[in-house]
């Protein structure tokens, strides 16, 4: 069976840095990586891969450089990649996002088979809107099962998978035929260390890119800004939740030694509080 | 296991395993690299000094493209005790020559960087891959590795260990001993941001131009190390480090020094309203000539920090690693044209090869270095005091007349230290140098 895993390259969102004078949001510099809930996707169709044979496509759209994670993918196991870049398609909200990686999928079936399964993750760690999986099925006429938590029964002769999906109230059970696809949720498996064979091929493989011709698209005015209605009117960084820390050192390195200096520290910008502890531990 | 078979596997890829996998990609030769961290330059530390020579020796248009920050048109060097510093100073218009000497750097985009230019070289690099062993064959000559991967093992005619400081493969494979504690120094770091004009004004500077300061004395209470300040474009590099076995049973801890040499009234102005953004710590080798563990055997030979390649009185460290790097992969390239084998015996052209150039002769000439900082502990608590305490009598303008003061100086010095104390301690400082 084939399969696709859609997958983001995303900014390490615990390494950005806003920018101490004018308060933007300094990307340059900053490590990109594969967006984390896109690896359970990619170990979950890693796993159907294993049993019922077939091949994993992985499928970006994004710069050039997202090419440095597709290459990552393939060192974990998936068997190709697909770069969807263009220029056309820089400023895509979900809407002109969802649209494009459509197009993509069906070009990605005539040319390598079509997949039964798509995967995503359930969200990005920057957007975070959990909206292009949905719109990729709605546009390619899929079933969706969103939030899944684990594939139950896959069975590709019949045409049918069962799984948990994880909701409010509980865990749900669904079926559904395929196609289908599956945003997968965090946290329900790890992703694989590929083998050093794994990792030889990656490096060395040839990332399939595309730009929007490539992919059979032709009406521009859905992709990037022009196919964008979401329009973002400003982007601010919340004031900070905690103040500045403070090293608080001692020379001598035992536990009370430490707990001391510590509580003396607090005790100095709280002095009611050391007040508040003499009493209690006093008694009544 | 890899069916196919490689000219030379290189472990790591800091400065050293670069320029070796370089030399040799260039060259035509079949090699693959393997390197530990998420990408060559994700392990180390931040901020650093790149010496020019060195790289051009390997890359010549190196300026072309690589992420250079300033380049360096002043040197202080500075004494200092709890509230001065005694300084020296060079600046010159010089330095802003068309092909500058030395530069600052950010060692991580640095080393991606050249890691691009290696592979575009034509090696085959492969990052999270840790090396575990080495293999060998019947007769002991090494033909290969382990790596932490499946199916991990891959083959090669030669392997250059450029692991870095710690030579855990060296060590795990009984090629060399463990590295002492007396060898080696643990230095932390931070990068401090800044806009580029508050640090113009702030050290004086023009355009690219860039100021380092190295600094020693109490700051490193009384344990033998140094501390430095690097301008960057956006930022600066501050960091202390000691001899690791200065540390044991000292209170001391290496960010506890770095705090207060932050907070010395010669340096908090300069760091300012800036923002601390990234804290490393690492190891540098600091044991020279008399530490170096051996550097060639049967099918493999050793480069860079693994060789405690490091000049630490001038703080240089990734020139030597490129150099060694460099030679290590023009010895294989030589041998190979040759159609020799990487034995023993025909590895010691290496060596040969590094006798010619300034490492082994630099190394050499500070070869007692090491062992009289060690046992000469003035020279990082008393001295500077009393430098400090010179220089305040003499500039200190109090109504005494200048020969009472220079007998004042002369008196302090001889009060801190017995006559033949310091003229014991000047004897060995000239025998190190020499
Ligand atoms: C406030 C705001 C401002 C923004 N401003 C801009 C802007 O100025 N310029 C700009 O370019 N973008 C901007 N974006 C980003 C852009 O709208 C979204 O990143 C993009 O449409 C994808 O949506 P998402 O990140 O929310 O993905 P989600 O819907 O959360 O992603 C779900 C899953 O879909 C898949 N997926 C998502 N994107 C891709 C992709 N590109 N390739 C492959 N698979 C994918 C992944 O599997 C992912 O786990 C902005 C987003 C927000 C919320
Ligand atoms: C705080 C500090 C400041 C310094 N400042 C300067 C300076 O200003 N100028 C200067 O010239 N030098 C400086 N140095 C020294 C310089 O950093 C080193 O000499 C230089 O990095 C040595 O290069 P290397 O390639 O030998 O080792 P490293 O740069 O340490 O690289 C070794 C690489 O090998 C990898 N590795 C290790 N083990 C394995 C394994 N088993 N399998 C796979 N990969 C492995 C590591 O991840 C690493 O990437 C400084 C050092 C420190 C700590």
């Amino acid at each position: 069976m084939h399969i696709v895993v859609c997958m983001k390259q995303v900014p390490d969102s615990a390494q950005i840095r806003v920018h101490p004078v004018t308060n933007t949001i300094m990307r340059q510099g900053v490590p990109t990586i594969i967006n984390p809930y896109d690896l359970f996707a990619l170990e979950e169709a890693l796993r159907l891969r294993d049993v019922i044979g077939g091949e994993v496509t992985v499928l970006t759209m994004g710069p050039p450089m997202a090419e440095e994670s597709l290459r990552k993918a393939l060192t974990f196991g998936a068997d190709r990649a697909v770069l969807l870049t263009d220029r056309f398609f820089a400023g895509s909200d979900t809407l002109a996002t969802s649209f494009a990686l459509a197009a993509a999928l069906t070009k990605i079936g005539e040319e390598f088979g079509v997949p039964p399964i798509v995967f995503t993750g359930k969200q990005t760690i920057d957007g975070d809107t959990a909206q292009v999986g949905p719109g990729i099925a709605k546009r390619l006429g899929f079933n969706q099962l969103t939030y899944v938590a684990r594939i139950v029964d896959l069975a590709p002769e019949v045409g049918t998978i069962t799984v948990e999906r994880r909701a409010e109230g509980g865990v749900q059970v669904l079926s559904t035929r395929l196609p289908v696809l599956i945003t997968m949720l965090e946290g329900v498996n790890e992703i694989r260390r590929g083998t050093l064979e794994d990792a030889f091929r990656a490096s060395r493989a040839k990332i399939v890119t595309w730009n929007a011709a490539d992919a059979g698209i032709t009406d521009m005015t859905k992709c990037g800004l022009r196919g964008s209605p979401t329009i973002v009117k400003k982007i601010f960084s919340p004031p900070p939740r905690a103040e500045a820390a403070q090293l608080i050192a001692t020379i001598d390195q035992s536990y009370d030694a430490i707990a001391a200096s510590v509580m003396s520290e607090i005790f100095k910008s709280q002095p009611a509080l050391e007040d508040d502890l003499m009493r209690f531990s006093a008694g009544p | 296991m890899i069916k196919e078979r490689f000219d030379a596997i290189v472990v790591g890829a800091g400065p050293s395993g670069n320029a070796a996998a370089y030399t040799m990609a260039k060259e035509g030769l079949k090699v693959l690299q393997l390197e530990r961290g998420e990408y060559s330059g994700s392990k180390n530390v931040q901020g650093a000094i790149l010496y020019a020579n060195a790289l051009e020796k390997i890359i010549p248009d190196f300026r072309d493209d690589a992420p250079l920050e300033r380049h360096v048109i002043e040197q202080r060097l500075w004494t200092m005790d709890d509230t001065s510093y005694v300084g020296m100073h060079y600046r010159s218009q010089d330095f802003n020559e068309e092909r500058p000497n030395r530069y600052t750097i950010i060692r991580a985009q640095f080393d991606k960087w050249f890691s691009r230019k290696v592979r575009e070289a034509g090696a085959v690099l492969l990052c999270e891959t840790t090396v575990q062993e080495l293999l060998r064959d019947s007769r002991g000559k090494v033909i290969g590795v382990r790596t932490d991967r499946g199916d991990g093992t891959v083959f090669a005619d030669v392997v250059v260990l450029a692991e870095g400081v710690n030579g855990l493969i060296g060590q795990r494979s009984g090629l060399r001993a463990e590295v002492r504690t007396d060898s080696v120094a643990l230095a932390v770091k931070e990068m401090h941001f800044l806009p580029r004009e508050v640090i113009e004004s702030r050290f004086n500077l023009k355009g690219n131009e860039g100021v380092v300061i190295e600094a020693m004395g109490t700051i490193t209470a009384g344990m033998t190390g140094t501390a430095f300040l690097y301008t960057n474009q956006e930022s600066i590099s501050v960091g202390i480090g000691c001899i690791v076995a200065d540390f044991e049973g000292s209170g001391q801890t290496p960010y506890g020094l770095l705090e207060a040499f932050k907070n010395h009234p010669s340096i908090k102005p300069l760091l300012e309203n800036s923002e601390c953004k990234e804290y490393a710590a690492h190891l540098i080798p600091e044991g020279g000539y008399n530490a170096m563990p051996e550097l060639y055997g049967d099918g493999w030979i050793v480069v860079g920090d693994a060789g405690q390649f490091v000049n630490a009185v001038h703080r240089e460290g990734s020139n030597l690693a490129m150099t060694t790097g460099r030679l290590a992969g023009e010895t294989i390239v030589w041998l190979k044209r040759r159609k020799e084998i990487a034995s023993k015996a025909n590895l010691s052209e290496y060596r040969r090869r590094l006798d010619e150039t300034f490492v082994m002769k630099d190394l050499k000439k500070y070869k007692n270095i090491p062992a009289f900082l060690h046992g000469t502990r003035q020279v990082f608590g008393v001295y500077p005091q009393l430098l400090s305490r010179a220089a305040q009598t003499w500039f200190r303008v109090d109504g005494t007349d200048k020969l009472s003061k220079e007998k004042e100086i002369l008196k302090s010095f001889r009060k801190a230290r017995t006559m033949p104390g310091l003229i014991g301690d000047a004897f060995k400082l000239v025998r190190a140098w020499r």
